[in-house]
């Protein structure tokens, strides 16, 4: 047995670099994808409400790693050669984009009725409505949500582990290997996991606290 | 792209596939039913314990929910095996999921028992109720159906979160998976195939603890029916 040496901590500093990488990659890819799914959810037409919210309850009923291995082997099927690093930011955003389309329905749906038939009498067409009128209104209200979803990337962009993505996971679980200090070296992880994740759901709760008052 | 799709792994594997469904079924079982007694029993400590027992939950809450599952479970599993103690990797895993989803199920439970009116508790206290039969019998029953739909997501999103305990060698579903993968080399399939699995497993989940509540809350029942 061995001692913790600083190359290792640098090692896991590493890993946790491409952790915050992979955690922009699903919330980057989240919004581009959540955004029109939150909009069809909340569409007045039944059937694009229906078959996206198809969409979302099955990408919701999967567990993250399988969705990983489908994204995974899927893109060597398709006959693409990209690294897991790919795969692993497909997969959150397929994750991301369902959860925070979901959140965001909620949050068009709380903009009072009463807008969108303003906006209706002032003739503006579904699109203007939705960019004007309920959009920004929805996106105060999605505000404190959203950052408190931003915790669930980071801690969920752990369980790219099972497609070997380098990231905080599996560089401690590499240095654990090598000097089976287990509880100093995922203690240490779970310390960076947390001094990322910690200050994101405090400010999540002081924002919802906030609006509230408001 | 010509790839052949080919789910003839189907015909050698069904049996372990379904040892693993079995397994993820009990083990998310044990550990829903621990974690929303424990969940409770925090969310009591929380709300009228004692200060320094309420801060501990609340710093508890909070670690648990800023770190993820995975990290957990290397912790414990690997921390026990550290310390000498051979302990089956199934029994490691549903250590984790209970030790995970009892700071949720707390944050939700809590939620409830705090919008309960205040004066359901003064009534129970009219009634000469000691304190800890108001909270059995009035608060959290109460707490509970109120926050039932936030426990089924709970409950589900738990089932899902057993399938990376493979990572620690339980044999649950996803395991088998990775298993019939290195021996068949259909990796693509095989995880369709898992994906279709799972997503029955936890749309039957939510549909057996929907009719659950049917039977449990009878006054919700009652409710509906007026309306």
């Amino acid at each position: 047995m061995q001692g913790l040496t600083i190359d290792h901590i640098f090692f896991i500093f590493k890993g946790a670099g491409w952790t915050i990488i992979l955690s922009a990659m699903g919330f980057i890819g989240g919004t581009i994808l959540g955004l029109p799914i939150a909009l069809a959810r909340s569409s007045r037409n039944k059937w694009i409400r229906r078959i996206s919210g198809f969409v979302v309850q099955v990408v919701q009923g999967i567990p993250l790693p399988v969705i990983m291995f489908v994204v995974y082997f899927g893109i060597s099927v398709a006959g693409f050669d990209l690294p897991a690093i790919v795969a692993a930011g497909l997969a959150l955003t397929a994750y991301a984009g369902a959860y925070l389309g979901e959140i965001w329905k909620g949050c068009i749906q709380a903009v009072p009725r009463t807008q969108w038939e303003a906006a209706d009498c002032l003739a503006l067409t579904p699109l203007q409505t939705a960019a004007f009128v309920i959009l920004p209104q929805a996106a105060r209200i999605a505000v404190p949500p959203t950052v408190g979803f931003l915790v669930q990337i980071v801690k969920n962009s752990s369980y790219a582990v099972v497609i070997g993505v380098f990231d905080l996971t599996y560089s401690s679980r590499v240095v654990n290997n090598s000097t089976f200090e287990p509880f100093l070296v995922f203690t240490i992880a779970a310390i960076i996991y947390f001094a990322m994740c910690y200050p994101l759901s405090s400010l999540a709760s002081r924002l919802e606290r906030k609006f509230k008052k408001s | 792209m010509d790839y052949q799709f080919d789910f003839s792994f189907l015909l050698n594997n069904w049996r372990d596939i379904l040892d693993g469904v079995w397994l993820t079924v009990r083990m998310s079982a044990v550990s829903i039913v621990l974690g929303v007694m424990f969940g409770a029993a925090f969310a009591v400590v929380r709300v009228y314990g004692p200060r320094w027992a309420a801060k501990t939950v609340a710093w508890y809450v909070d670690i648990i929910r800023n770190t993820p599952l995975v990290i957990q479970a290397f912790w414990i599993f690997f921390g026990l095996a550290a310390l000498q103690f051979r302990v089956p990797a199934l029994t490691a895993a549903i250590f984790a999921l209970v030790v995970n989803v009892v700071a949720y199920t707390t944050e939700i439970i809590r939620a409830g028992i705090e919008s309960i009116p205040k004066g359901q508790l003064e009534a129970a206290e009219c009634l000469g109720l000691p304190r800890w039969r108001v909270i059995l019998h009035v608060i959290l029953p109460q707490a509970i159906e109120k926050m039932y739909p936030s426990l089924i997501s709970q409950c589900v999103l738990m089932m899902l979160a057993t399938s990376i305990m493979s990572q620690i060698s339980a044999e649950e579903l996803t395991a088998i998976g990775y298993r019939i993968q290195s021996e068949t080399f259909r990796g693509f399939e095989i995880y369709i195939v898992l994906a279709v699995v799972y997503l029955a497993l936890s749309w039957l989940l939510r549909l057996i603890m929907e009719q659950g509540a049917y039977y449990a809350f009878p006054r919700r029942r009652r409710l509906n029916a007026n309306r």
